[in-house]
């Protein structure tokens, strides 16, 4: 078994481009019932939201404020998963509910030293 | 009550704080002894009761029993080993000869009994026989039963798990403060298992099945009263405990056959124990850690709730998109689609459990047969089907049949 890290990015920043509290309930609902899906595939490796306060490190001791490098791709949260191969985790990462957002973004990644737990 | 109900009953309460004061006091070294001692002193008492009668106060009688037990003991291996080996004879009183039966150190012993026999050096089934057995006051035969196993297989396990408390030097004491809440997860995986061996035992016998549970609740309750264990996670699975025992009496029926949760009469749900469980519940949410045992007493409560909601199954299926991000189990997750299913419809449900690759399990057939029930009547049966084929116990399989018939 292969793990992958999903990158969820979206604007969490722009005023406009924030839900109403009524749509953001709709969302984390469709958010925690698709990772429940891949859960209860017993596939979920670990991973979380992040907060929208942050700071930005880069060379030659520039420090800036935002959770993002660029707008619009900021780093919303995290999951890793278990999946027998790329298109097994591709399949997970395209029914991720933030893409019915236009400009949202997940990106997938393969861990590439996984230790060997005995599985 | 005469001495012949009185003795047994003793036996479930005081066998268990007479073993863990005396296992205490001379160490694993001589648990053997211990439990020779405390089992000795309730054949004393049935002896001596039968004749002249139950004396005034029978706690007490049996811990002045036991107490000269030990003490004649002590001083006949003091003078064993003041005779074979005279270099020992400084270390002779060494070992104070009284025994100290009060309520605090009763206390005290069998919550450190607790700790050391659910130490992770022991195989999880050696913890919960030796938890059985010492803790529980449980004969072998009773254990064998439990473990649908024999008394030859108990006691080659137990004899086992002795030796290695003794080769690991494994002490009859409370663990450092700082590591009280990881050496905890153990001993409430062992009371979790203790109950659940009761819970869905196959076991036809059910009084013997309701004991394992109130056994495994009375441990449980013991951790909650004592100040440095009543943490939030023990609340949580004593919770959980109580509002899953509220239906013990509604789950089985009159010939011990297994009774749906949907088929069952809610009259006969305990309201006690569900108003316990929303206590405990309540003692639970302090902190800000959540466990499995939080969750799974969410869900439980709810499942207290007879009637079908939206807010019921809306909050239960979240309760299991967490619970299976800390916890995978194959039940958890036939349960979550149950909870889509009535959450956000049968249609996404059925896509969600074909993904479940769980198809070594008969519940994961019952699960389907549920889903299509309503929507294609002969996928459901060969589902049904499916499930009985492979469903292991006949109390399952008459459940399956029911359930079958009603298409």
């Amino acid at each position: 078994m292969e793990e992958y890290v999903l990158l969820m990015r979206l604007d969490i920043l722009t005023k406009d481009a924030q839900p109403s509290p009524e749509q953001m309930q709709v969302y984390m609902k469709q958010y925690h019932d698709w990772v429940g899906g891949i859960a209860a595939q017993n596939r979920f490796v670990g991973g979380t939201g992040l907060s929208t306060e942050g700071k930005v490190f880069k060379a030659n001791n520039i420090i800036t404020d935002g959770p993002y490098a660029e707008l619009k791709e900021s780093l919303a949260g995290f999951i890793t998963v278990k999946a027998m191969n790329f298109d097994e985790a591709a399949a997970f990462a395209r029914t991720c509910p933030i893409l019915h957002g236009v400009g949202n973004t997940v990106e997938i990644r393969k861990i590439v030293s996984v230790h060997e737990k005995g599985k | 009550m005469n001495h012949q109900e009185l003795i047994p009953h003793l036996f479930r309460t005081e066998y268990r704080k007479i073993v863990s004061v005396l296992g205490k006091h001379f160490g694993f070294d001589q648990l053997e002894t211990a439990e020779d001692i405390a089992s000795d002193t309730f054949l004393t008492a049935t002896q001596s009761w039968g004749l002249s009668g139950v004396p005034v106060n029978p706690t007490a009688w049996l811990y002045n029993v036991a107490k000269n037990k030990a003490r004649n003991y002590l001083q006949r291996r003091n003078l064993f080993e003041n005779k074979i080996a005279q270099e020992l004879v400084n270390r002779i009183g060494e070992t104070d000869s009284e025994v100290d039966l009060s309520p605090q150190n009763i206390n005290d012993s069998q919550l450190q009994m607790m700790f050391s026999i659910c130490h992770p050096a022991l195989p999880t089934e050696a913890q919960i026989g030796l938890s059985l057995r010492i803790l529980c006051g449980f004969g072998i035969e009773e254990i064998a039963d439990a473990f649908l196993t024999n008394k030859e297989t108990i006691n080659k396990r137990l004899f086992r798990a002795k030796e290695k408390l003794r080769e690991e030097r494994i002490k009859i004491e409370l663990p450092a403060d700082a590591e009280i809440e990881e050496r905890l997860e153990t001993v409430l995986t062992t009371i979790y298992l203790l109950f659940n061996e009761g819970y869905y035992s196959v076991s036809q016998d059910k009084t013997h099945r309701k004991e394992l549970c109130l056994e495994a609740m009375r441990l449980c309750t013991m951790l909650v009263e004592n100040k440095s264990t009543n943490l939030p996670q023990v609340n949580a699975l004593l919770s959980l405990m109580c509002f899953h025992a509220s239906r013990f009496d509604a789950r089985i029926d009159a010939n011990g056959q297994l009774v749906l949760y949907e088929e069952q009469d809610i009259n006969r749900w305990n309201p006690d124990l569900i108003s316990k469980g929303g206590y405990f519940l309540n003692c639970a949410s302090s902190g800000d850690k959540i466990s499995r045992y939080h969750l799974e007493a969410g869900i439980a409560y709810w499942n207290t709730q007879k009637s079908d909601t939206k807010e019921k199954w809306e909050n239960i299926l979240q309760l299991y998109n967490r619970l299976l991000q800390i916890e995978y189990s194959p039940v958890a997750a036939l349960n979550r689609t149950y909870a889509l299913s009535k959450a956000n419809g049968k249609e996404e449900a059925i896509a969600e459990a074909e993904k479940l690759e769980l198809q070594d399990n008969h519940f994961y057939y019952v699960l389907l047969g549920e889903l299509y029930s309503e929507i294609d009547t002969a996928k459901a049966k060969s589902h049904f089907a499916k499930a009985l084929s492979l469903a292991k116990t006949s109390t399952v399989r008459q459940a399956i049949q029911r359930r079958m018939d009603k298409l």
